[in-house]
């Protein structure tokens, strides 16, 4: 899963300005990024590159870990067997997907427990994406066709960003992720091959899923500020609309392989760019959505923070047991 | 909860044979929690056979400072690779 950048309240990444840098220090982190050389964890880094990548990561790391939501409301409802253990596995992966990005947010100095506070409390964003319903059996296919194929689109590039912890993440989880597109685009060969009804199921599902997809590259690069020096630092290698071009030319022969039909009556070949062209994506539906008035975005929040709270026992727990044991070893 | 739980750095061993290799790291609240999240986290796909967690604070890192003093002398050194000697090509087994 992935999470574009977004801009949250409290957050003057933009206000921090790089005038106040060291001009030397700052010059010789220009180059060595410029270089491609790999920024890690102790190496000086200016500070507006610093709160960028945690609010980038973490960001990253929240849409994972919401990312489970909408799929494990299927997971006890999956067809069969096979399609059940297959759903675990790909949920499990995003809770994985979650912990080595927060891992890698939490060594620019930030804590665990910030992140998921400033998740639950509403100030941190994840991606638009997670706050649309998963109605049928025919979404779980949908998502892993279309929001992890967005997902691959935007995090294979990051593999190669700027700071060494993010970017050894991206590896993991892009060594990860191509199953989880392949098995949703399975479950939509199976659908869109199956009854009339099944075929009407895998339409729908694209019909829903379709344009929330394009959103998940960000606002258009015209109204997207950070990306100019996002793309400078090498924090992103290219921009959303770069990387939403790319998707959709990847992606409608794949609808046309299932013969479905992406609801965009604008979508034609253009055989001089060489792409595909688009229709208009509706941005204030997107802007919506990123103020939290997703359709289901307060359902995804109650769920985070219940299963947060519900879980504190055991955390507690956990902490007694160890303290108990750490005290008998030194009594020893 | 008041007080977060302490990082472990999490090391794998690919196959016997193989040294442990760094991974990531993981928060547990001791040693056993630590490798039963280390496996869940990082050998979902047979990745290894073996687990290492250390406390990270365990660690004594290197500064990037130093690095000069620590690592530029072995700049001027090629002399300790074998490329930096000219054998001719028809001198064998060496």
């Amino acid at each position: 899963m992935y999470t574009t950048e977004l801009k949250e309240r409290n957050q003057a990444v933009q206000g921090l300005s790089l005038e106040r840098e060291d001009p030397e220090r700052l010059a010789a982190f220009e180059a060595r990024v410029a270089a491609d050389d790999f920024i890690e964890p102790k190496d000086w880094m200016p500070e507006a590159y610093r709160k960028t990548l945690i609010r980038q990561i973490s960001q990253h790391a929240h849409s994972e870990s919401v990312g489970m939501l909408p799929e494990g409301n299927w997971i006890t409802r999956a067809p069969n067997l096979r399609r059940k253990a297959i759903l675990l596995a790909k949920v499990q992966d995003e809770g994985g997907h979650g912990l080595y990005l927060y891992a890698a947010a939490e060594t620019l100095g930030i804590t665990r427990e910030e992140m998921i506070e400033a998740l639950h409390s509403g100030r941190a964003k994840y991606s638009t994406i997670f706050n649309y319903p998963t109605l049928t059996w025919a979404d779980i296919g949908a998502i892993g066709w279309l929001v992890d194929g967005a997902a691959i689109m935007n995090q294979v590039p990051l593999q190669r960003t700027s700071y060494g912890p993010y970017a050894r993440a991206m590896v993991r989880i892009c060594k990860e992720e191509s199953f989880h597109q392949r098995q949703g685009y399975e479950i939509m060969m199976t659908l869109a091959n199956g009854t009339d009804a099944q075929k009407r199921m895998a339409q729908d599902a694209l019909d829903r899923w379709w344009w929330p997809s394009l959103m998940m590259f960000g606002p258009p690069d015209e109204n997207s500020p950070n990306t100019a020096q996002s793309v400078r630092w090498r924090i992103k290698r290219e921009t959303n609309d770069e990387l939403r071009q790319k998707f959709v030319d990847v992606t409608v022969p794949q609808a046309d392989a299932l013969g479905l039909v992406v609801p965009d009556p604008k979508l034609k070949w253009n055989e001089e760019r060489g792409h595909y062209d688009f229709g208009d994506i509706d941005w204030d539906e997107f802007y919506a959505v990123v103020r939290g008035e997703g359709p289901v975005a307060k359902e995804r929040m109650t769920a985070r923070v219940k299963a947060w709270e519900d879980g504190k026992w055991v955390r507690d727990a956990a902490a007694a047991h160890a303290e108990k044991r750490g005290m008998r070893i030194a009594a020893e | 909860m008041n007080r977060n739980w302490p990082l472990w750095e999490v090391f794998v061993r690919a196959k016997n044979g193989l040294s442990h290799r760094h991974v990531g790291s993981v928060h547990a609240a001791d040693a056993r929690m630590a490798i039963e999240a280390a496996r869940d986290v990082y050998t979902r796909r047979m990745e290894g056979v073996s687990l290492w967690v250390v406390p990270s604070n365990a660690i004594t890192a290197s500064d990037p400072k130093e690095h000069a003093d620590l690592f530029e002398p072995a700049e001027d050194k090629v002399y300790r690779h074998p490329t930096f000697y000219a054998i001719p090509d028809n001198v064998k087994n060496i």
